[in-house]
């Protein structure tokens, strides 16, 4: 992806609109807002401003097509729990 | 992923995280998820709270979600449990369906082949004795 990026403004995340052959990530988006996620969908994919390792980059769910993926939310940085 | 910044990101691992971590910090991506837009499709983001709420979602090899948890904010995830599910799952997918892991299981532990033989034989198969109240 994307390395170094780094400017003033922290670029907004993105849902991706294209890539997903099976279930286009536009139709997958749409049906995920209209009844929610579901085990069993395909994943909407989406990129999204990141730090990793040191540096700061751009990653995007589909870059790890393959493998075993854990997407964690959490409240927020500095949060106790 | 959070809907804090990578700025902040950076600061959190390199001033506290770093810290309970051996190396040099967090081994993999801390996303920002500013806005909430990706938390909104995911169905974790909570407008009122302006925050992600623990969603927690494992994704297979060809981007199918096969497993998700959500957890409100003042309780922490188990990260066994994931990984437990993670194995069993790969398990499973390793076998293409022809084991499948029940209550309890865990790496090594009894598995169970969908038939019509086990159908109201699973008791002959397996006893939640056995994984569980051991401790």
């Amino acid at each position: 992806m994307s390395e170094d990026k780094v400017g003033c403004t922290v670029p907004a995340a993105e849902i991706e609109s294209s890539g997903a052959e099976i279930a286009p990530a536009e139709e997958v988006k749409k049906e995920a807002v209209r009844m929610g996620i579901m085990v069993g969908m395909k994943a909407p994919d989406f990129t999204a401003p990141a730090f990793y390792k040191g540096g700061f980059t751009t990653v995007q769910l589909s870059q790890f097509a393959g493998k075993w993926v854990a997407l964690c939310f959490y409240p927020g940085d500095f949060t106790f729990v | 992923m959070s809907v804090d910044s990578q700025f902040v990101h950076k600061v959190w691992n390199d001033v506290e995280l770093s810290k309970m971590i051996e190396a040099v910090g967090v081994p993999f991506h801390m996303a920002s998820d500013g806005g909430g837009a990706i938390g909104t499709v995911y169905g974790v983001y909570s407008g009122a709270q302006g925050v992600d709420f623990r969603g927690r979602f494992l994704i297979d090899p060809d981007g199918v979600i096969q497993a998700m948890e959500v957890l409100s904010p003042p309780v922490g995830r188990n990260v066994d449990e994931t990984l437990r599910q993670v194995q069993a799952y790969q398990l499973v997918r390793k076998t293409g369906g022809k084991e499948v892991t029940p209550s309890g299981w865990t790496p090594g532990g009894k598995v169970l082949n969908p038939g019509p033989d086990l159908v109201a034989n699973v008791w002959k198969a397996w006893n939640p004795k056995d994984v569980y109240g051991k401790k």
